[in-house]
């Protein structure tokens, strides 16, 4: 290794040409939680004083559903993005690394999933 | 796998004390990072007390007075005094700065200098810039052209188009900001840095050069281009007064615009 010029290590793989689509999608999504998280607090502060079966009848209604889908999958796609890019800065070992990226995405998606049917099932009423 | 040690000659120990200033109304205290390869101990922070009546205004005129007068030892690089070459890059009272441009007069309490952050030390304050020099080669900083230049004239370029340069051709390549980045120290193996980032912006962006396009393609990386998270610290700390994030934020939106 010691014998590579610094240019060839410098070039390395070369380019990913891949990155751009990340860090496009982190700013979109990071663009609609500002309304959606915003709605979702707004609505969660406005029930506090309803019972359970008027927090039903707001899940129930279609656009409620529609935000709260919507809230979900941003959330969890942002966060997922999000920590991909802490995990690729701070952890240096390959293994680790991938094996964290990997785990990640699963997770993500598994919550994101859970969080979707959840609200589905409320909302058809089984 | 995880680390519990710290890495060799990471410990600063406490060094020598110099004073040139006994009796002197106008002392400063510099404590400088001393550093010898050749002996194999641990880095210390010398101490050196001057009387300012015998020296020049700025950090540089010190260390050169230190190292003319006290000690012949210290070690670090200098050439044009006048902010132009980036050879004094150091950190000095915590901010990577020109040592030939920081006046004396504006750091309050004692001096504390240190090589450049987070790279290779070669000996005192003169730290191995090897990598750095090759991020900039990989850029390829010079023009590229498809069409040959014109056989009787220069290559043209309108005064708007000029003005695009300004605040990129200033750069010097001291290299305060790259190292003065997070991201740069913990990537700085892929990540190319502001500096350099900043320099590829300048060919990007200049009317004449017609590879803008290659040069985004060789940029488009996870790790080359998008290490960079807006710390700022760059702009901060530029000695010349430039602003690299802004640079790298363009070519950031240079790239989505070619794909929306």
């Amino acid at each position: 290794m010691k014998l590579r010029t610094p240019l060839a290590k410098v070039r390395g793989l070369g380019s990913a040409k891949e990155g751009t689509h990340h860090w496009w999608a982190i700013r979109l999504t990071a663009i609609a939680l500002v309304p959606l998280s915003l709605w979702f607090i707004c609505s969660l502060i406005s029930m506090t004083t309803l019972d359970y079966l008027a927090a039903i009848g707001w899940l129930q209604s279609p656009m409620t559903s529609i935000l709260l889908i919507l809230f979900v999958l941003t959330l969890f796609y942002h966060a997922q993005l999000g920590i991909q890019v802490i995990i690729e800065d701070y952890i240096e070992n390959e293994a680790l690394k991938i094996t964290g990226i990997i785990l990640l995405k699963f997770v993500m998606l598994f919550a994101g999933l859970t969080g979707i049917v959840a609200i589905l099932k409320v909302f058809l009423g089984l | 796998m995880a680390q519990f040690t710290l890495p060799k000659n990471s410990k600063i120990k406490k060094g020598k004390t110099i004073s040139a200033a006994t009796g002197a109304r106008n002392k400063k205290i510099f404590r400088i990072y001393r550093w010898d390869p050749d002996t194999g101990e641990n880095p210390s922070l010398d101490i050196y007390e001057i009387n300012l009546d015998n020296c020049g205004p700025m950090v540089l005129d010190a260390i050169i007075y230190i190292k003319n007068e006290l000690d012949s030892t210290l070690t670090f690089r200098r050439s044009c005094r006048e902010g132009i070459c980036g050879s004094c890059a150091m950190n000095i009272g915590g901010t990577n700065t020109l040592a030939c441009t920081r006046a004396i007069e504006d750091i309050k309490g004692d001096i504390k200098i240190y090589p450049l952050p987070h790279l290779p030390v070669v000996k005192d304050l003169v730290p191995d810039l090897t990598h750095f020099y090759a991020q900039y080669a990989s850029i390829k900083p010079w023009m590229q052209t498809q069409t040959p230049p014109p056989p009787d004239q220069e290559r043209l370029q309108s005064k708007t188009d000029r003005s695009k340069l300004d605040g990129l051709y200033e750069c010097i390549l001291c290299a305060c900001c790259s190292t003065s980045c997070p991201s740069y120290w913990w990537n700085g193996d892929r990540f190319l840095g502001p500096a350099i980032l900043l320099q590829a912006y300048r060919w990007i962006i200049d009317s004449r050069d017609e590879n803008a396009g290659e040069r985004l393609d060789e940029l488009e990386d996870t790790f080359r281009l998008y290490r960079c998270h807006t710390i700022m610290n760059c702009t901060n700390t530029c000695p010349k007064g430039l602003n690299p994030a802004k640079a790298i934020a363009e070519i950031k939106k240079l790239m989505v615009s070619r794909t929306v």
